[in-house]
């Protein structure tokens, strides 16, 4: 009888792989070019330019009014940390003085937003992972949110709620009601989240030493928000250049020093609660007074550069202005903080599985729209 | 650890998981927050502030507030918003006085940033709660907010 041999001499070739620009792990249109042997990722390239809709380009056509809403349109999920930053940009290049109710009120929506957005992400990353049931009850409390949302400020996603000099109308008769209602509901609730996912054997073998980012990786790739703070990099603009009413407010950085998955999680985590914190210190004493200042019909900025950085939900947002003296922007610059975290990517996820990958951009917290801009 | 005491721990993470998830399953409509959308439409109440559509209210003698100041198309920033208007004999005064024609409005490109609305100085226009604008063709979205035959309120100026 004839035996055959079999001879192990295969060579692992490497070979190319998209993952997108439509898979539902990347969260919008973000085009992966992997290189991969077998399950080990040797390249991560990401394709940009999907959704470009040259936002940049377009606030040096419109006024300074309604450069506002278009950077609803950038990081669709902290709509109002967006407009809020805009919107201080040219309050601090005209010097005028904002009403501390104003400020007040920004500082509660804006954590709002940030709540929002962690809830959203909390969901989905749950879902990436393997746990659909996170994205039902993530979905959930987020909701209430938006219902405050849109009663105070007209619209639940693109707010377009803050103007240069102030806020477009004064908050809402059950403003306050709601906001209360709502952080009682989420204590009970955000306890809920850590018993169903955090402690999960499943999840902790998925997260825990996936996508280690070093304090001096992070600091060299220009990682800011939950992402930076994950690896131990203090970079809150909250803490270390307070705007509005955030230097009355007493909270702790959420900071952690292991740089994998897990960490940038457990910071979001924590981020939501010291949200809340914020919210009860300021929602009992919004102080009486205007809810604007007047500005002119057409707003001219001095001549000059303006810059301004504010903690997005997924980190720094600077809003650049180089002005010439006319009512546009000569040219109107964002920094925006997903595009420089998702420029880790590559550094991250190489020699890992492909499983991995998945996790760890679901850490990274990619808004595409926000990348492409 | 032993691998045993490693299966049993692992298990019982699970089981808190589980409970969670068992408790919503038996008390599965507490704290819902679902709407049942196309069955509610008649107790459906939107926010006041919701945005809709722009719209241009009218009294019942057919007149409107709207004085054709294009403040509005100005702060628009996508040019949503176009008014055709004229210089037309005021019969009262005998003066030539500037009067809308058409105040034609293109739903499908509005951002709802609410711009014109707080541009306009004599509340011509205002938000609309209603959000059912699926259309079958987009030519319908382009609308003309004053009515046909209608005419400015005596005394409106801007």
């Amino acid at each position: 009888m004839e035996t055959t041999t079999i001879t192990n001499n295969f060579k692992s070739e490497e070979y190319f792989i998209n993952m997108g620009p439509q898979h539902p792990a990347t969260h919008g249109v973000l085009r992966l070019l992997l290189t991969i042997d077998g399950e080990i990722i040797k390249k991560v390239e990401p394709d940009l330019g999907y959704i470009h809709r040259s936002i940049e380009k377009m606030c040096e056509r419109d006024s300074y009014q309604q450069i506002v809403h278009l950077t609803d349109r950038m990081d669709y999920l902290s709509s109002h940390i967006n407009n809020e930053a805009v919107c201080l940009a040219v309050e601090n290049a005209l010097e005028i003085d904002i009403p501390e109710r104003v400020k007040v009120i920004r500082t509660i929506i804006g954590e709002l937003t940030r709540i929002a957005s962690h809830t959203l992400w909390w969901g989905v990353m749950g879902m990436d992972v393997g746990a659909l049931t996170t994205y039902f009850l993530g979905f959930r409390d987020r909701e209430l949110i938006n219902d405050i949302f849109e009663e105070t400020c007209g619209a639940r996603l693109t707010m377009n709620y803050n103007i240069p000099g102030g806020l477009m109308y004064d908050i809402h008769p059950n403003f306050i009601k709601r906001v209360k209602d709502f952080i009682a509901h989420f204590k009970t609730k955000l306890p809920e989240y850590d018993k169903l996912l955090t402690g999960n054997v499943i999840f902790q073998k998925r997260m825990k030493g996936v996508g280690i980012l070093t304090k001096e990786d992070a600091i060299s790739f220009g990682a800011s928000g939950p992402v930076g703070r994950g690896s131990g990099y203090s970079c809150d603009v909250r803490k270390h250049h307070a705007y509005s009413a955030l230097d009355k407010v007493n909270f702790k950085e959420a900071l952690r020093t292991e740089g994998d998955s897990l960490a940038r999680y457990e910071v979001r985590v924590q981020e939501m609660w010291e949200s809340m914190s914020i919210i009860e210190q300021l929602i009992d004493n919004i102080p009486e007074g205007d809810y604007k200042v007047a500005t002119n019909a057409v707003i001219k900025l001095p001549k000059g550069e303006f810059y301004q950085k504010v903690e997005a939900a997924r980190g720094e947002l600077g809003v650049y202005i180089v002005s010439t003296g006319t009512k546009n922007p000569y040219r109107l610059k964002f920094r925006s903080p997903g595009f420089s975290n998702l420029s880790l990517l590559n550094h991250i996820a190489v020699g890992g599985k492909i499983g991995d990958l998945v996790a760890s951009m679901a850490t990274l917290d990619i808004v595409v729209p926000d990348i492409d801009r | 650890m032993s691998y045993f005491g490693n299966i049993a721990k692992g298990i019982k993470t699970l089981l808190t998981g589980m409970s969670v998830t068992g408790n919503y399953f038996l008390h599965s409509r507490k704290g819902a927050i679902t709407q049942q959308y196309p069955d509610n439409r008649e107790t459906l109440k939107m926010f006041d502030r919701f945005r809709g559509e722009v719209v241009m209210p009218h009294d019942e003698n057919n007149e409107h507030t709207c004085t054709g100041c294009q403040k509005c198309e100005i702060a628009c920033p996508n040019g949503s918003i176009e008014i055709i208007w004229d210089r037309q004999l005021d019969p009262e005064t005998g003066k030539k006085k500037k009067m809308i024609d058409k105040h034609i409005y293109h739903l499908g490109m509005c951002t709802m940033c609410g711009l014109c609305i707080e541009a306009c100085p004599t509340d011509a226009i205002l938000w609309a709660q209603n959000f059912e604008n699926s259309v079958y063709d987009r030519s319908y979205l382009t609308k003309v907010l004053n009515k046909p035959g209608s005419k400015v309120k005596a005394g409106i100026e801007d």
